[in-house]
């Protein structure tokens, strides 16, 4: 059984387009200038139809996290134990992922993250491992 | 300007058979809870006017609210189906109420349940419960609904000093308060070591940190203070109401630890006029053992961090001096989709009528119940008391 895929979108193929070049692709309101997570065509601040695609940095510090023991579908049975992270990028958003790399199960809040990307399927999607000290 | 407060009162309550009910399915759970609503209150099926119900995840009719009606042969003048996860059960109340004291109807039948433990495998279950993630930024990374409350927990740990204890001292209440139900799931009694040794689901949460999943269904006749002034059961009154939404994905929540249980609280406390100390018992939506501690903060019982020692120094106990969840809560009472949020009103009603036994409180004048659904996304609060106020 192969894992999940993101459901893309109109809204949203830019930034999977991006994760597949290996960035990781923001939108910023082109009226209110705030930078959103997920991207979606109306700004939820100003509700402008404005917007520009920006190439973050890749840094982010875990805002919390939970080790997954019970998987949620059988083809994350071989993942457990695994962590899924709420990561505060650089640019402000917030976004979700799994730790991945080098002891992620070692992962602390507010611990400094870098991005990286897991191929699946046609997909390339958005990780994060912990920051080289 | 109107207010709901003193226009509508709950005149019968029910619940289903609870538990694992092979028999039957969701649609006859709700009407085995309606008919004995209906006998509670001394009413007969004709007197209802009004219908409002939730959705079913094992039953998923399009348009489960006439599907409900068509079903128990109602043709009311007012019906709907919400879909507010677990925060619909006070939702629904406070919208009959507002049928009513709009006149829309006079007596609306508040019915919400799912055979969720017999009518969908456990996979089935999961799958179904999956779906509550987004769809492109969280489904993809696994992280099963007691991992999105695990990330609220580990938060609340690491910036108040919450300890798995304090969480473990959540579920072994509230499996006292359900051994003390003649109708709860689970009663067999459990301590903190059996909470820390249970089996890891999606750490800090472990399985006895998790809700049931059951069959049950619960049900109000909420009417008109007139119309129920002849009937059979004491009145109970809607004295205040409230609800607030911020997100529905947790990457969107605004805070991790700050939630809208407090906007729906306070709109609560003002329509009542009263405040925390004037309540008396809560009924606290507990999907996870976090989820009443961090309502019990939001609600203005404890102070930001301190909802955890709340629980642990027994202060929430039935001889504490808030008890919650005296029947058990979804914990070890009932879980079956938005049930689980209604049954703490059923419980609340009855609680308020002095009738509960070995369960019963010592002061019930005044209740609060808090529903949530989703990630902490919405909620629904309602103020219920023995008298108008």
């Amino acid at each position: 059984m192969n894992l999940p895929l993101p459901v893309v979108t109109p809204e949203t193929a830019q930034y999977w387009d991006g994760a597949r070049d290996g960035k990781l692709l923001l939108q910023r309101c082109g009226g209110c200038r705030v930078v959103r997570f997920y991207p979606r065509r109306t700004c939820p601040v100003c509700w402008s139809e404005d917007a520009e695609w920006i190439e973050a940095s890749g840094r982010g510090r875990v805002a919390s996290f939970t080790i997954i023991h019970r998987p949620p579908a059988p083809a994350f049975a071989e993942r457990v134990p695994y962590v899924v992270a709420l990561v505060d990028l650089e640019e402000g958003p917030r976004m979700m992922a799994n730790i991945v790399g080098d002891r992620p199960l070692d992962v602390a809040i507010d611990e400094a993250v870098d991005v990286t990307f897991e191929a699946r399927g046609a997909i390339a999607l958005p990780q994060f491992r912990r920051s080289a000290p | 300007m109107t207010t709901l407060r003193n226009q509508a009162v709950i005149a019968g309550v029910a619940e289903s058979e609870i538990g694992k009910v092979p028999g039957m399915t969701g649609l006859a759970l709700n009407a085995q809870a309606a008919r004995r609503a209906l006998d509670d209150a001394g009413l007969a099926p004709a007197d209802i006017d009004g219908l409002v119900t939730a959705y079913s995840v094992a039953e998923p009719y399009f348009m489960y609210g006439t599907v409900l009606c068509e079903y128990l042969g109602l043709t009311p003048g007012f019906c709907a189906s919400m879909t507010m996860g677990g925060a619909t059960g006070a939702i629904l109340l406070e919208h009959a109420a507002m049928a009513i004291a709009t006149g829309r109807a006079t007596t609306v039948l508040v019915s919400v349940g799912e055979n969720r433990a017999t009518g969908l495998s456990r996979d089935q279950a999961v799958a179904a419960l999956a779906a509550v993630g987004h769809p492109a930024f969280e489904a993809p990374y696994g992280p099963l609904i007691p991992g999105f409350y695990a990330m609220i927990a580990r938060r609340h740990m690491h910036e108040y000093g919450t300890t798995r204890e304090q969480l473990a001292a959540v579920a072994v209440q509230a499996r006292r308060h359900a051994s003390l139900h003649p109708n709860s799931h689970m009663k067999h009694l459990i301590t903190v070591a059996d909470v820390l040794g249970s089996k890891p689901i999606a750490d800090p949460l472990r399985l006895l940190d998790c809700c049931l999943i059951s069959d049950a269904a619960g049900a109000l006749i909420v009417t008109t203070p007139d119309r129920a002034r002849d009937l059979q059961r004491p009145p109970v009154w809607l004295l205040g109401a409230g609800e607030h939404h911020t997100h529905e994905h947790l990457i969107a929540a605004p805070s991790l630890t700050r939630f809208g249980a407090r906007e729906s609280s306070e709109a609560a406390y003002r329509m009542a006029g009263l405040g925390p100390s004037d309540v008396d018992f809560a009924e606290l939506y507990d999907c996870f053992t976090i989820t009443p501690i961090l309502e019990a903060e939001e609600c203005g019982f404890a102070k930001p961090g301190e909802g955890g020692a709340l629980f642990a120094d027994g202060a929430t106990t039935l001889e504490g001096r808030l008890p919650v969840n005296t029947h058990g809560g979804m914990l070890s009472h009932a879980h079956a989709g938005a049930a689980g949020g209604l049954l703490g009103i059923v419980e609340a009603v009855r609680q308020l009528r002095g009738t509960e036994g070995a369960r019963q409180v010592k002061r019930h004048d005044v209740a609060l119940v808090h529903n949530e659904g989703g990630i902490m996304s919405s909620h629904g609060t309602v103020i219920l008391g023995r008298d108008r106020r």
